[in-house]
């Protein structure tokens, strides 16, 4: 069982790629489980068709500890499990803590044992290393890749390398390993060969360049995937290489996050100075 | 004190009064040093560890030792990392412990600190030293209770210490749950008595029943060694007493190691030691001894001559899940009716097993798990009882309703004895009927007018 997180700045798409790359990743035949990692709980919904979920807190909350799996896990499109651990409501209680509490009880319930013959998981979590919780997807026995979507933008960049840095911590005494930038494309200047060479200096690798394509939008209107809703348009198609790339992917890197001078040198090389 | 306790019960969500269990570190802390030459560490800051202590010194009238990650604001923002490489330092260099023993605080798992990952690293960069062990069990108090603590540091401890057997050993596995040192003595009594060779863990004989020596030491005699730690993997059953304190422990030795496991009840009176008795004859090739078969009608005894003085008592009775099931059962083979049984720690099988139990001796009682002692206090107040069983916290209901009560269960701070003369086996039963029954008749004589005070009861 390949486990995998995929982090990025807020915004940048994380949860639109991870569905469809898993949508991608259930089409060639795989037995997946999402794990939304995120309080608004939105992880899933285009797997669903909806926000359709119980989160994992709302079911603790309202149910007590007596708990089965059944109550927190959902079959959504081509077999893919999808559990969303929920959070508290903005601006009270601890999101940290409520990752920590629904990713116990999962291992708790036996949700990663070999009897449920899964071939991947995938942890979407919320934003940036904020804190031990949104740490929890990777430490020591969990996930083992990680993938970081980003774009050409300044922000996003910096977002990326501030997650190596996170990273890089649990790397060093535990098992987790750097998978690739996944670019989402947001139409910037020079932003294949800039992101390319970004994952270079980070000592990874681009595993894809995703175009924009207004495709995504319309699916996510209709609480869909893009291989779900218009399984041939091109967009699809690029979901499927992505989940072909992560499948066949064996390049596993601690990374070498830069520092923020090197960082500014990158796009001043990149994106201004053409 | 309590006279103004309502009889009338109003529906309570979120709101406990006079909890019925305390928090997960207590129990992990009172686990822990139950091996030999080991240190209990709170991974918090230093209030946690400060109250666990003294709970455990007031209980067992013993010094606790046990240190603490000592978290200030600061290791709240960023982490209790460094202060655990520094205690881990410290620890190794001025107390020198064989094992250190980890457990988390609420402060620490809300933070998230991932204590492998620091564990790890202190070992990779010298910090513990070569020989030394040091472990840990996520320990958060806002799940369970302090029985939960227990379970989960005990299930660290098969986690951590079995190496992986080649070849299968005659010895047993015998987990005695979370019960006082007199108590853990007599498993392993019982044990020899029926010539099994027993590997009991964790046992704080010996260890907070130290005797006076004159000599302070910081680490005393009992406790189980790494060594029998080691070889838990190897042994042909465990036989698990109490399933909330020791099933998880048990189950993790099937499922890693390949030991089948019996998970028993706590064998606190007469039937629930005659099952534990049975399982070691049966699963563990004992054999029964005359002396054995003399305990048993020793209490037999005691049960059938005092029976009409207990003969539909009613009693309510509080405690920890394991110890208060057998006791119900107990309780109800003397003819007596616990009519109120609760525990502060949740989970659905207390009720099921408690109801169980009582299907014909009192079905109409009132059973339940995270319960409070307000909610006790409710129900005897509403239907008064002859007799309340449990721990200290009770004394107040004890009191306000003038019930005798007989401490039973954790924690005892009032009284002494508990640590040293045992509640489970035959001549634990022996020593809790006598209790109960004197008692009773205690209250017989101090309420008796002068024409009826008799000389022979």
């Amino acid at each position: 069982m390949r486990k995998i997180a995929i982090y990025g700045k807020g915004g940048i798409g994380k949860s639109t790629t991870t569905q469809n790359t898993v949508a991608g990743l259930a089409e060639m035949g795989k037995r997946v489980m999402v794990v939304g990692c995120d309080p608004k709980a939105d992880s899933t919904r285009l797997l669903l068709g909806g926000l359709a979920q119980r989160s994992v807190l709302d079911t603790l909350r309202e149910e007590g500890e007596d708990v089965d799996l059944e109550d927190i896990r959902k079959e959504g499109f081509g077999g893919t499990l999808c559990v969303e651990s929920g959070g508290p409501e903005p601006g009270v209680g601890c999101a940290g803590r409520g990752i920590i509490t629904s990713i116990n009880m999962l291992e708790q319930l036996g949700a990663y044992e070999d009897d449920e013959e899964l071939d991947y998981v995938f942890y979407d979590v919320l934003g940036d290393v904020v804190c031990g919780g949104f740490a929890m997807p990777i430490r020591e026995g969990k996930a083992r890749e990680i993938y970081i979507v980003c774009s050409g933008e300044m922000m996003a960049m910096y977002a990326a390398n501030n997650i190596c840095k996170g990273v890089r911590k649990f790397a060093e005494s535990g098992g987790v390993r750097v998978g690739g930038l996944i670019c989402n494309s947001r139409n910037v200047d020079n932003e294949e060969a800039m992101i390319r060479e970004f994952a270079k200096r980070l000592g990874t690798q681009m595993i894809y360049f995703l175009p924009r394509d207004n495709m995504v939008q319309r699916a996510e209107i209709n609480r869909k995937t893009v291989i779900d809703y218009a399984p041939d348009c091109e967009q699809a198609a690029h979901y499927r290489n992505l989940a072909k790339n992560i499948d066949e992917n064996d390049l596993f890197v601690i990374p070498t996050p830069l520092d923020t001078d090197q960082l500014e040198s990158l796009l001043m090389e990149y994106g201004i100075l053409n | 004190m309590l006279h103004h306790t309502p009889a009338v019960v109003a529906e309570r969500k979120a709101l406990r009064i006079n909890p019925a269990k305390t928090c997960q570190p207590v129990g992990a802390m009172y686990a822990a040093l139950g091996i030999h030459r080991c240190l209990p560490h709170s991974h918090g800051s230093q209030g946690c560890c400060a109250y666990h202590r003294s709970h455990l010194t007031r209980h067992y009238r013993e010094p606790v030792m046990a240190s603490t990650s000592s978290f200030t604001e600061g290791a709240s923002v960023f982490g209790g990392a460094p202060n655990l490489r520094q205690a881990l330092a410290t620890i190794f260099d001025v107390y020198d412990p064989d094992v250190v023993a980890i457990h988390t605080t609420c402060l620490s798992e809300t933070i998230g600190d991932d204590i492998p990952s620091i564990l790890k690293k202190a070992a990779a960069d010298g910090i513990i030293p070569q020989g030394k062990r040091v472990f840990h069990a996520n320990t958060p108090s806002y799940v369970g209770s302090h029985v939960t603590g227990f379970a989960n540091m005990v299930r660290a401890m098969v986690e951590t210490f079995p190496v992986p057997a080649a070849e299968r050993m005659e010895a047993v596995n015998l987990i005695p749950g979370y019960v006082e040192p007199s108590d853990m003595r007599e498993v392993k009594h019982l044990a020899k008595m029926l010539g099994v060779d027993a590997r009991v863990f964790p046992d704080t004989s010996g260890v907070l029943d130290a005797p006076q020596t004159a000599s302070f030491r910081m680490y005393p005699s009992g406790g189980t060694p790494v060594s029998v730690l080691e070889r838990l993997g190897q042994s042909r059953l465990t036989v698990a007493l109490g399933p909330t304190a020791s099933e998880p422990a048990a189950r993790f030795l099937e499922a890693a190691h390949g030991v089948p496991c019996r998970v028993l009840d706590l064998p606190i009176g007469l039937r629930a030691t005659d099952r534990f008795v049975q399982t070691l004859l049966e699963d563990a090739g004992g054999a029964l001894s005359p002396e054995l078969n003399d305990e048993r009608g020793r209490l037999v005894d005691l049960m059938t001559d005092m029976h009409a003085h207990l003969h539909g008592k009613r009693v309510a009775l509080w405690g920890d899940p394991d110890p208060v099931v057998s006791l119900t059962e107990f309780l109800a083979d003397l003819g007596m009716k616990p009519v109120c049984v609760l525990t502060g720690t949740p989970g659905k099988r207390f009720e099921l097993r408690v109801r169980g139990i009582l299907k014909k001796t009192a079905p109409r009682a009132v059973v339940g798990a995270g319960a409070d002692l307000f909610f006790l206090h409710q129900v005897v107040k509403k239907e008064p009882v002859d007799l309340l069983i449990g721990n200290t916290y009770g004394k107040y209901i004890a009191r306000a309703e003038d019930v005798p009560h007989v401490r039973f269960g954790w924690p005892i701070l009032d009284r002494v004895g508990h640590a040293h003369f045992p509640t489970l086996g035959y001549r634990g039963g022996l020593y809790l009927l006598t209790r109960i029954v004197n008692t009773l008749l205690e209250r017989a004589d101090r309420d008796a007018p002068d024409e009826e005070l008799e000389l022979v009861l």
